[in-house]
């Protein structure tokens, strides 16, 4: 089986072709269409788009197993290939919790039968996300499914005595803590909803101070130091967050024996806490929108590699569970389907980052964090096929019916967005678009 | 008017202006031995309230009654969540009946406006959350109205809300309401007890904050006590009863710094011997009996406005 595409313009640069065989890139450059492969299975005109290796989010929730209702692996998957990706890892807290190897060996199994996009579990990093237990981890890690991110995401390790034991057990198998930094004293579960300001004083809800991420981040990486191990910082949301990260990768530079690195969000990349003033839970999200002087300090961290990844936090919900009043309904938000229209709108038609850099925080950079072999690699002959064809400028309006995932809650909807996947490929077989 | 009462953002001056006349038209009926008006006859108020509250449930009930409406009460105490319905279900369910308007108390900031955006009825917010109690703003302003001098008096003067401004729907609504009508405010609470962010608030909305109530009640004309709601407190805004009685509690010493006969209101159920002493709840210039009787005339001119229609009006 084989697959030409032609004239694409390779991480942004010149036009080439790029011939695929058997699921692995065979050929690249000008010369691959002239002639010698006239037997090509697939043609795909690609003038004017650009060609990315596969996406790889590090951060998607996918309900399954417990709440099929709002996503199954195998939906969660074709929203994943719709938005380019070709890896994604499915956080733990599902019901049952994935803490343990049988657990994670199934999401995996799920996903190779959707086989629309590898799906990696992550596994709990304590028992039923409670935070006083570790997990199985090394069984993880052992399994078929072989974990190597540990997350409680929607919880925080909070107990610095488990978050040490943590840090310094995976560091057996090459693990890596990925951490959801909340200060549960600072900003409770579930009642913290809104970001703690002006904003939060007007409407009366509850306040989710920036400082109650800060402090685990903080924390955090002095555990990571004292361990020698990896911690990573989910969903970065805050500039003092920034602000620590850039201290600490200095630090972790110079040592040589630790490391920290961290994801943003599309929608903290762009949206702000004002979006709140409506109370639609649409835009109830854990942690919370914030104000725009953090927005830019998110990005200008991103363009500068101070935040290393995009990651989606994909968090579908079935409509009922949104149905509440703001301070009852579920967090999170899709983000799948429209990642890299939104990193496109805000940061490269911006000027902040080319099409290389997106390639380096949306695949290359957490494929390496995850431990992944076969995805985030540079687009050259021996490598899989996992690629993602994008029209940079395309410009299109987010309708959230027109979404694969089984849930609605798409804070892009109705939305101008420039920047479209056209389709995605995984091992050379098309997952999405034409 | 809007077609709601969610916010004292819905009303303009001119609005709380026509709302006060028919309130003090309102306010006559009281007096009277037969208490019915017709304007509101075959129609249907809903009190559905989520949260508990004695006093203002009643005082709907009241109002709607007496102006011939007919009056139902639901308790969904509890919210909807956690019996597994959604909010959303759980309004249109109980207003499918043929119910002319909603009067609704939610413990959740936002509720009321959430289900104003599903439902084609007139929605009145009787306090939702930590956010707003629009019509206890107005009752409060109406009463200080009349005290200090009727339309317009309020228009200059300084009014003081004292308390646990944090947690206060009330407060939310009447710094707002009290802006309207030309008068300053100046918040007073210990810094635990200030809104987050309240400092750019007060900057953009033109009231002033203090920490230091001695100071400020000698120059105020009336001061507004709330109720120190030690139900939302997970601990920590202040360490002990006594302490905030000193720091911030109308004292019977404080009364002698307030200047010769400035109205006390609090919108209660009032924390004797807390954050109000029985001697200024019982003061001459105590007005808090008098906020409840306005309550019913201010109710009643709300849902006359809202759900009289124009044959009526």
């Amino acid at each position: 089986m084989s697959l030409l595409i032609k004239g694409a313009s390779v991480l942004g640069a010149e036009p080439t072709d790029v011939y695929v065989e058997n699921g692995v890139i065979s050929a690249v450059g000008r010369a691959v269409s002239a002639g010698e492969r006239v037997e090509t299975d697939t043609v795909v005109d690609a003038d004017g788009l650009v060609l990315l290796p596969g996406l790889v989010d590090l951060h998607t929730h996918l309900r399954q197993p417990g709440r099929e209702d709002a996503e199954t692996v195998s939906s969660g998957a074709a929203a994943a290939a719709a938005g380019g990706f070709t890896a994604v890892l499915a956080m733990a807290n599902t019901s049952p919790v994935t803490d343990t190897a049988e657990a994670a060996v199934s999401v995996w199994e799920l996903g190779r039968e959707a086989g629309l996009a590898d799906v990696f579990p992550v596994g709990a990093v304590t028992k039923a996300l409670a935070g006083e237990e570790l997990a199985e981890l090394s069984l993880m890690n052992r399994s078929r499914a072989g974990v190597r991110v540990f997350s409680d995401d929607g919880r925080c390790v909070s107990d610095p005595r488990v978050m040490r034991r943590a840090l310094e057990y995976v560091k057996a198998f090459g693990g890596v803590i990925s951490q959801h930094s909340q200060d549960p004293s600072l900003a409770p579960y579930g009642s913290a909803c809104c970001h703690e300001g002006e904003l939060s004083g007007r409407l009366g809800l509850p306040g989710w101070p920036g400082v109650a991420e800060e402090v685990i981040v903080a924390r955090d990486v002095m555990l990571a130091r004292h361990t020698g191990s990896r911690v990573h910082v989910a969903h970065a949301s805050t500039a003092g967050t920034v602000e620590v990260l850039r201290w600490a990768k200095a630090q972790a530079e110079k040592d040589g024996t630790w490391a920290v690195t961290a994801e943003v969000t599309p929608h903290h990349l762009l949206l702000t806490t004002d979006l709140l003033a409506g109370y639609d839970p649409t835009f109830k999200v854990n942690p919370p929108l914030r104000p725009a002087e953090d927005v830019e300090a998110l990005r200008a961290a991103l363009a500068d590699g101070t935040i290393d990844a995009v990651a989606t936090d994909h968090a579908p919900h079935a409509r009922q569970d949104k149905e509440h009043a703001f301070v009852d309904a579920a967090f999170g938000m899709l983000g799948l389907e429209e990642a890299l229209s939104v990193v496109s709108t805000v940061m490269v038609s911006s000027g902040l980052m080319d099409w290389a850099a997106v390639a380096r925080a949306m695949s290359f950079t957490p494929a390496r964090i995850a431990g992944l072999e076969g995805h985030g690699r540079p687009i050259e002959v021996g490598e899989p096929a996992n690629l993602t064809l994008v029209d940079p400028a395309a410009t299109y309006l987010v309708d959230r019916d027109r979404s694969l995932s089984l849930s609605r809650n798409n804070p892009w909807h109705d939305r101008k967005l420039t920047g479209r996947v056209v389709s995605t490929y995984l091992r050379g077989n098309r997952t999405f678009g034409g | 008017m809007t077609r709601h009462l969610l916010s004292i953002d819905d009303v303009s001056a001119d609005d709380i202006a026509k709302l006060f006349a028919t309130a003090a038209e309102m306010h006559d009926v009281q007096k009277r031995e037969v208490k019915k008006l017709p304007a509101l006859r075959g129609r249907t108020v809903i009190n559905l309230f989520f949260e508990d509250s004695t006093r203002t449930r009643s005082s709907f009930e009241i109002a709607g009654k007496w102006l011939s409406a007919d009056v139902i009460n639901l308790s969904a105490k509890g919210s909807s969540a956690s019996k597994g319905e959604s909010l959303r279900d759980t309004v249109l369910t109980v207003t499918a009946m043929g119910v002319d308007g909603l009067v609704m108390r939610h413990s959740a900031s936002g509720a009321a406006h959430q289900v104003a955006g599903w439902l084609d009825i007139p929605v009145v917010n009787a306090g939702d959350g930590m956010h707003e109690h629009p019509t206890q703003a107005l009752l409060d302003c109406y009463t200080l109205q009349r005290q200090l001098g009727g339309p317009g008096s309020l228009e200059g003067k300084r009014i003081a809300i004292v308390g646990d401004l944090t947690h206060s729907r009330v407060f939310r609504s009447n710094v707002k309401a009290l802006g309207k009508l030309g008068a300053s405010v100046v918040a007073v609470a210990p810094p635990t007890l200030m809104p987050a962010g309240i400092a750019e608030w007060a900057k953009a909305d033109g009231f002033a904050t203090s920490y230091d109530l001695d100071a400020v009640l000698p120059e105020v004309d009336a001061v507004m006590m709330l109720r120190v709601q030690r139900e939302r407190m997970s601990g920590g805004y202040f360490p002990t009863s006594r302490e905030y009685t000193v720091g911030y509690g109308l004292t019977r010493p404080r009364l002698g710094l307030l200047r010769d006969g400035a109205p006390i209101l609090h919108p209660g159920p009032m924390n004797r011997g807390l954050e109000i002493s029985p001697e200024a709840a019982d003061a001459a210039s105590s007005r808090i009996l008098d906020q409840v009787s306005a309550g019913v005339a201010i109710r009643m001119s709300v849902l006359y406005h809202l759900l009289a229609g124009e044959e009526s009006a």
